[in-house]
């Protein structure tokens, strides 16, 4: 299949056959080519007198090149309703929602786990109770790897980066006294979702939620951005995807509001990528998705209006808005003309942003309060559906309570005060902000079209490809810090001799043994029977073709582990490992 | 002049951040270094045995897990018992202050912090090994 970006083939609204509108429009494109040969001339005539620009390269952070001046003359071409549109229609470029902000804020989702289950839902009831409106859960990193907490690999690792859940139990107690009909819960987990969604659903039916009616949330589940920059994988991705597309389907039939999939750019982002590349492969990693979903026998209609994306909000404030305004309108262009999608729905791309922690200093940290209000009011005059802004001490520890708020009371300040939300995408039709964007657009088509070359975004991982072309950015930008042609204020300009290191969040490793005393407590009061009995069932159904999250949810009703449950996929599917290359 | 000196990454611990490993390992071999990368996830053992079987004069650990107080000092426990004592180990990452020096107690030469430039890594290496 060939993709073609359609909304770029409509006619444009050339001149018209009478007469007076054609000579009108022809003496304006006149005037307006006359003008920017004045300003040319202006330009190297000022640039002769003052010796040239002050410095030598006006790139992006991406290291895009930006136009100096952007006019009519450059953008007469885009079709204003073809390629720009109203706010709710196709191509979406100027946002989903016809009511933009007006209709609803954007979700304030802080992101939070750490410790014990115990520890984060109190953190969650504090979040809850600053205002937030969404819950968003990290796990550590044994969870997130399928390993239970006294496993050797979770070694000093246990409640570290995000909540330890070794099972049901952990998960009760993490959402007590949260209804789960109420509040929309987002969860990053990718390898071992299913079992942690199985464990959300189990929760909210214990307390009394009609789970097709009331439940709500989102999972990360994006198994392929983590082979291409994340690395949280443990099968090899062809099974991986299998369990991804069992997903879609159970829930489209039993959990018919929740986001199955969020389809992520923000990792292959901190993982070094540019703009463009974040862009590209996250949208050709949704259309992988939607070919094996297809594939697997699920009319595109049914769960492509589930699908929802997240992406990194940097520093570059421009290049960030366009890249989120050309997502919109890419995906639309390919759900509707590669997919053929029929469903509105379908062709909206909504999403979460996150603030880029990479972008984040340890050198005089307050900084980081201001980089991070920059790049969360690009994501809204971006159009994010949701908004996790960082907290100033990330690159230090995990957030401290003081810095959680500050990163929540900076959206409450874009939202109430800065009076960006007045006006839907107040930023359309900017000359500058139209090219960016078709130049965003037409770089992501031209990936596309190398990545089709080889086979698809599976091949493509398989064959290195996204990892090469990400490694080699992230080695470019550090290059261009180090040589002094990008600069960070406090890091390579404008540092302090002596800072003082502020206050963090330190979580000592008597969160392990405990969570380990708890999962010993808990092996030895479930029925062991049924644990073997769902496991076993699980087994058989992996090795055959039926749909896993049934089976799932028994083994996690009956206590078993996400150890356990990921022991059964690692014998059935085996286990995937990358070539250490650098 | 010397011989080639040869570096091994390494990382250990879960997690898959592996952006800093990288650079500092292109950055390295640019510097003229020999350097070998362990990959992802790898245990205090297998970390030790890659170090004495490249015969490697260094070893870089980057963690970003917040499990470097168990398993870096695990790592030079290691190379001590495989008669490797001699081995410099180095780290970076995303490490706390009040940790530092007890991770250098335990045989962490060096600890470089975000935001430290790969011609820091570079000049201490070749101070550091010019000695040896």
């Amino acid at each position: 299949m060939t993709v073609r970006d359609e909304t770029r083939n409509a006619p444009p609204p050339g001149p018209g056959t009478a007469r007076g509108p054609a000579t009108l429009r022809e003496e304006v494109e006149r005037r307006a080519r006359a003008a920017r040969e004045r300003w040319e001339a202006a330009r190297a005539k000022a640039e002769a007198e003052s010796g040239g620009p002050w410095k030598r390269d006006f790139t992006t952070v991406s290291g895009l090149e930006v136009p100096a001046l952007v006019g009519p003359e450059q953008t007469g071409d885009i079709d204003p309703v073809g390629e720009i549109g109203i706010p709710g229609e196709f191509p979406y470029t100027r946002g989903v929602h016809p009511t933009g902000y007006r209709g609803k804020l954007w979700t304030m989702r802080q992101f939070a786990g750490f410790g014990s289950a115990a520890d984060t839902n109190e953190r969650f009831k504090f979040l809850l109770a600053q205002g937030q409106t969404g819950l968003s859960v990290a796990f550590d990193l044994p969870t997130l790897y399928g390993y239970d907490s006294d496993h050797p690999m979770a070694n000093g690792e246990v409640g570290k980066c995000g909540v330890a859940i070794d099972s049901l139990a952990d998960m009760e107690r993490l959402f007590e006294g949260i209804p789960l009909g109420e509040v929309t819960t987002s969860m990053t987990i990718n390898s071992t979702a299913p079992i942690l969604f199985a464990m959300y659903l189990a929760v909210a039916e214990k307390q009394g939620v009609d789970v097709a009616k009331s439940v709500s949330g989102t999972l990360q589940n994006d198994i392929l951005k983590e082979y291409i920059a994340q690395k949280e994988y443990i099968y090899p991705p062809r099974p991986s995807m299998r369990l991804i597309t069992d997903q879609f389907a159970f829930a489209a039939e039993r959990v018919p509001r929740w986001n199955t999939i969020s389809i992520s750019g923000y990792h292959i982002r901190e993982a070094g990528s540019t703009a463009l590349q974040e862009l590209a492969f996250t949208l050709r990693d949704g259309i992988e998705y939607v070919e094996y979903g297809v594939r697997a026998g699920l009319p595109v209609d049914r769960f492509a209006p589930r699908l929802s994306f997240f992406f990194n909000s940097h520093n570059d404030f421009f290049e960030e808005i366009a890249k989120f305004r050309a997502a919109r309108r890419i995906w639309a262009a390919v759900m509707r003309d590669r997919f053929g999608a029929a469903n509105p729905r379908s062709w909206m791309l909504r999403f979460h942003t996150q603030t880029a922690g990479c972008s984040l200093t340890a050198q005089q940290p307050v900084n980081n309060v201001v980089r991070t209000a920059i790049q969360a009011l690009a994501a809204v005059l971006g159009g994010t559906q949701s908004l996790h802004t960082n907290a100033l001490d990330e690159t230090l520890a995990l957030p401290t309570e003081e810095s959680a708020r500050i990163a929540l009371r900076t959206q409450q300040i874009l939202a109430h005060e800065s009076g960006v939300i007045n006006s839907i995408d107040p930023l359309g039709g900017s000359w500058f902000v139209e090219e960016m964007t078709r130049r965003m657009v037409d770089g992501t088509f031209d990936y596309f079209r190398r990545i089709d070359e080889l086979g698809g975004m599976v091949e493509a991982i398989e064959a290195g490809f996204p990892q090469r072309e990400i490694m080699d950015a992230a080695y470019a930008y550090q290059r261009a810090v180090e040589r002094g042609e990008k600069l960070i204020v406090g890091v390579n300009a404008f540092q302090l001799e002596d800072e003082k290191s502020p206050e963090i969040l330190y979580i000592d490793d008597a969160v392990g043994a405990r969570q380990v005393s708890d999962l010993e407590a808990m092996r030895a009061r479930r029925d062991r029977g049924a644990v073997a009995r769902t496991l076993d069932a699980l087994k058989d159904g992996a090795a055959g073709d039926a749909n896993t999250m049934p089976l799932i949810l028994d083994c996690v009703r009956a206590y078993a582990t996400v150890g356990e449950i990921s022991d059964v996929f690692r014998d059935v599917f085996g286990t995937w490992e990358e070539p250490a290359a650098f | 002049m010397s011989r080639i000196r040869r570096i091994l990454i390494a990382k250990p611990g879960l997690d898959g951040h592996d952006r800093g490993a990288k650079v500092v390992a292109r950055a390295l071999r640019d510097a003229g270094f020999e350097v070998v990368y362990t990959g992802l996830r790898q245990t205090p053992d297998q970390i030790a045995s890659a170090a004495v079987q490249e015969d490697v004069d260094a070893v870089g650990l980057s963690i970003l897990s917040g499990a470097h107080n168990r398993l870096l000092p695990e790592i030079t426990q290691r190379l001590r018992e495989a008669g490797a004592a001699e081995i410099l180990v180095f780290a970076g990452g995303i490490i706390p202050d009040r940790d530092i020096p007890g991770l250098k107690a335990a045989g962490i030469d060096e600890i470089f912090l975000p935001g430290t430039p790969t011609t820091l890594i570079v000049d201490y290496l070749n101070r550091r090994l010019s000695a040896a």
